[in-house]
């Protein structure tokens, strides 16, 4: 068995290189990058380096953040050329002493790595990410609605979307049609349209059949390869594809 | 039309053009090709009515898929209402342009007006 001793565990602190775009849209013309030596150990995250920079040598640097841990969906950035959630990603894992932070593509810039959320909160507001149906759990003396564990594997995968937007980010359709419905709001739909409780199928289904709706996405699948959760928002769109062509029901 | 009602149509032109497009290339086989594109052999083609028939279907199928996959590439390129409209109506106008054209050609080969 491997033996691992207490100065591997504590790991060499090195310097990197962050590189941090600045842009100000109201004062700038252009996106510009300022380059800040920070100290990294084994397991600190680019949001940690980010950080690190505000506390020690910038406070102006813009970035959106709260839990540090995956779960809130506000960190999300293109780091060293890939939309990542910075808070997820440790610089030992990127392979380079230089590490180049910029904010998300598709999504219009507030300022520096923060940008607004405005699109992809209306997108997934328009597919009712809630249940239809008639009945309610919350009457007196109403049962919950009861699911076996085969019902919720159907769509549990889809549930655990952050709302970071990476996939947004990532999705070439995204970057030129801008009323495209995109891929996190098309995954929530499959989300609930496969949620053995649900009884909107065929109103939402008739949302996203639309000329901006789920036949803009092309299968290029860089949605699913940058998803921090593992939701998969590609296999989603196949298989809402699949009602629409009449293969599911 | 809805989309998911176009997109079928889409789908479904170029498989069927898959098949007919092989056929087609399998014909053109038969002689080699410089023969092939001799004048006589070219108004045989157009004469033998089976074959004429195909090329027509071919024109009419990739004429529907194309002029869709075109209206597809120009919706997302640029957006508005206006520009959408224009975009949808010029595509099928182009499309029964295009398919009217090619219909001519095959007809009046087909019956001797060359
Ligand atoms: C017979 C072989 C063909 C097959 C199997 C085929 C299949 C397809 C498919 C599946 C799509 C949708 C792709 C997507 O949604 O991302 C597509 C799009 C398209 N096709 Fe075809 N096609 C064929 C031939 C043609 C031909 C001959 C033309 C030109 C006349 C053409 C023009 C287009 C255009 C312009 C698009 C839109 C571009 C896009 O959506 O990516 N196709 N084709
Ligand atoms: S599907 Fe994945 S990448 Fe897209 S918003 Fe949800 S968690 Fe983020
Ligand atoms: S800070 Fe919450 S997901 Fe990164």
């Amino acid at each position: 068995m491997a033996q691992v001793s207490i100065e591997d565990q504590s790991g060499e602190t090195t310097l990197i290189t962050l590189r941090i775009a600045r842009y100000n849209p109201q004062k700038d013309d252009s996106k510009s990058f300022m380059e800040f030596e920070v100290p990294a150990q084994k397991w600190t995250t680019v949001l940690e380096a980010i950080l690190d920079v505000k506390k020690n040598f910038d406070h102006s640097v813009a970035v959106r953040y709260s839990c540090r841990q995956a779960t809130c969906g506000s960190c999300g950035m293109i780091i060293n050329g890939k939309p990542r959630l910075a808070c997820f990603t440790k610089i030992s894992e990127l392979n380079s002493n230089v590490v180049t932070v910029e904010p998300m593509n598709n999504f219009p810039i507030i300022r520096d790595l923060a940008v607004k959320f405005e699109r992809l909160f209306d997108t997934h507001h328009k597919i009712k990410p809630f249940l239809i149906r008639d009945d309610t759990e919350l009457e007196t003396d109403a049962k919950e609605f009861l699911q076996s564990p085969e019902e919720l594997e159907q769509y549990i995968q889809f549930a655990n979307c952050i709302k970071c937007g990476l996939c947004n980010s990532a999705c070439p359709t995204m970057a030129m049609d801008s009323s495209f419905v995109g891929p996190q709001a098309l995954a929530q739909a499959y989300r609930y349209v496969a949620d053995s409780r649900d009884k909107g199928k065929n109103s939402r289904l008739k949302i996203i059949d639309d000329s901006h709706g789920i036949w803009r996405c092309h299968f290029a699948g860089s949605c699913s390869q940058v998803c921090p959760k593992g939701v998969d928002p590609a296999m989603g769109i196949q298989f809402l594809r699949g009602y629409l062509l009449g293969f599911r029901s | 039309m809805r989309e998911s009602t176009i997109m079928k149509i889409h789908y479904g032109t170029a498989l069927a053009a898959i098949a007919l497009v092989a056929v087609h290339i399998l014909m053109r086989l038969t002689t080699n090709f410089a023969d092939s594109l001799e004048y006589e052999n070219v108004l045989a083609n157009y004469k033998f009515l089976p074959y004429a028939l195909m090329l027509e279907l071919i024109l009419i199928l990739l004429s529907i898929h194309g002029f869709n996959g075109l209206r597809v590439i120009l919706l997302e390129l640029k957006q508005g209402r206006m520009y959408e409209k224009a975009v949808s109506y010029g595509c099928v106008a182009a499309m029964f342009g295009l398919i009217a054209y090619g219909s001519r050609t095959i007809i009046m080969t087909n019956m001797g007006m060359t």
